[in-house]
């Protein structure tokens, strides 16, 4: 019997589940170890050799030196160890959490300082085929 | 005597305010709005001090990687230090543990069919000093000491409303069973709505989470009913970190037949970064 997973039909989001997990997980391990100060500054002074050290997949090595989080998710990697990499970067989470957004850093946060984006019409897929 | 559970404590725990107070921002009129819901709070702790905090928060990523992935962890250590998530440790004190407690705890909860994982080395992360910052502000040390208690919420399925709510009721039986007059709060952390992720980010949901608010006063077990999917879809992805505000509300006298608790104080605002902040003060009466 399939697993439930209702979560699907939420639109613009990816629910880390274990079969994202389990995709990710060399993703998810690489950022953990951007937790050492030496390995960030490894990382820094060579992005795509400290990579190579890693068996993550080529299009998760691109996503990451494209710095694209979405395609980061899409590939299984979650947004606590993909904030890593922003931390590198010196990038806050208000501005990681825009990037992914399509908007401007600025109308994120005007968006966040207006009260949010609204739960109406985005609880659902359909909701978002429509527009 | 034995030990009880004399308030809980519900809050926020986003990391731009912990960032606020390391970086000397918290007088600017953006974080004031968050700080100022809670001079109120820092009052009550300094007349209101335990003897221990049994504190619910999770982990993000820093003590636990993708190797492990512990449902329900219990910090049994007599000291915890402070991680370095990537920006650098918070500069903030180390905290101090409580092994007799958080192992009597732990040997009482496991007993009753919880299956903890004990853990006698881990760094903690702002899931745990940042509403350790928002109650205590800047000392030197922290006023008490502290049993951290890291709930998965990164990867799913995490733990049931039902199942938490119920856990806090065995977490305040084991408390009541410890052969000491101390006195304990328990704090419950996260939330309230938010999504960090994906092109739905900077979801807010102010109705869903002062309903939240009102039903976990008011009707805790009716709000622990509640399905993941419901968390997810209103409250956004992260959202469902306010599972963990169930085990707090689960560990107060009145699930066990006392009376119902003090509501001290409520606070609510939008935004902290990418974040609802929620806060509430529920005392148990004497």
């Amino acid at each position: 019997m399939a697993l439930e997973k209702p979560y699907k039909d939420v639109p613009g989001t990816t629910i880390f589940d274990a079969e994202e997990s389990r995709k990710g997980y060399w993703l998810n391990q690489f950022c953990m170890s951007l937790m050492k100060a030496d390995n960030r500054a490894r990382f820094k002074a060579g992005e795509r050799a400290y990579l190579d050290e890693w068996p993550m997949s080529e299009a998760q090595k691109q996503a990451v030196l494209a710095r694209d989080l979405n395609r980061c998710i899409a590939l299984g990697g979650n947004i606590y160890f993909l904030a890593k990499i922003g931390a590198t970067d010196g990038k806050s989470f208000q501005q990681m959490a825009g990037s992914m957004t399509g908007m401007s850093e600025e109308a994120y946060r005007d968006m966040m300082l207006r009260g949010g984006r609204p739960v109406e019409g985005n609880r659902y897929k359909h909701e978002w085929e429509k527009k | 005597m034995t030990a009880r559970v004399t308030a809980s404590v519900y809050t926020s725990h986003v990391p731009a305010i912990g960032a606020a107070l390391d970086f000397g921002k918290s007088h600017e009129p953006y974080w004031q709005k968050v700080f100022g819901g809670y001079e109120f709070s820092r009052r009550w702790l300094q007349e209101n001090t335990p003897d221990a905090v049994f504190l619910v928060y999770n982990d993000h990523a820093n003590a636990f990687s993708l190797e492990m992935i512990p449902t329900f962890a219990i910090g049994t250590a007599a000291q915890f230090a402070v991680a370095d998530e990537g920006w650098g440790p918070r500069p903030v004190p180390g905290v101090t543990g409580h092994p007799e407690l958080a192992s009597h705890i732990a040997q009482a909860v496991i007993q009753d069919d919880f299956d903890l994982t004990i853990v006698n080395k881990m760094d903690v992360d702002h899931g745990l000093t940042v509403p350790l910052s928002l109650m205590c502000g800047q000392p030197q040390a922290w006023p008490c000491p502290v049993i951290p208690f890291a709930v998965n919420v990164v990867q799913y399925p995490v733990p049931s409303g039902r199942r938490c709510f119920r856990l806090g009721q065995a977490i305040r039986r084991a408390i009541a069973s410890y052969d000491e007059p101390l006195k304990v709060q328990i704090w419950g952390t996260g939330g309230m709505s938010h999504q960090l992720q994906g092109p739905r980010a900077g979801l807010i949901n102010r109705e869903w989470d002062n309903r939240f608010l009102d039903r976990l006063i008011a009707d805790p077990a009716g709000l622990a009913e509640v399905p993941h999917i419901e968390y997810v879809r209103e409250a956004g992805s992260e959202g469902i970190e306010l599972v963990m505000w169930l085990i707090a509300r689960g560990a107060m006298g009145d699930l066990a037949g006392g009376a119902p608790p003090r509501v001290a104080h409520r606070f609510y605002h939008v935004p902290a970064s990418n974040t609802a902040v929620g806060h509430l003060i529920l005392e148990n009466p004497q």
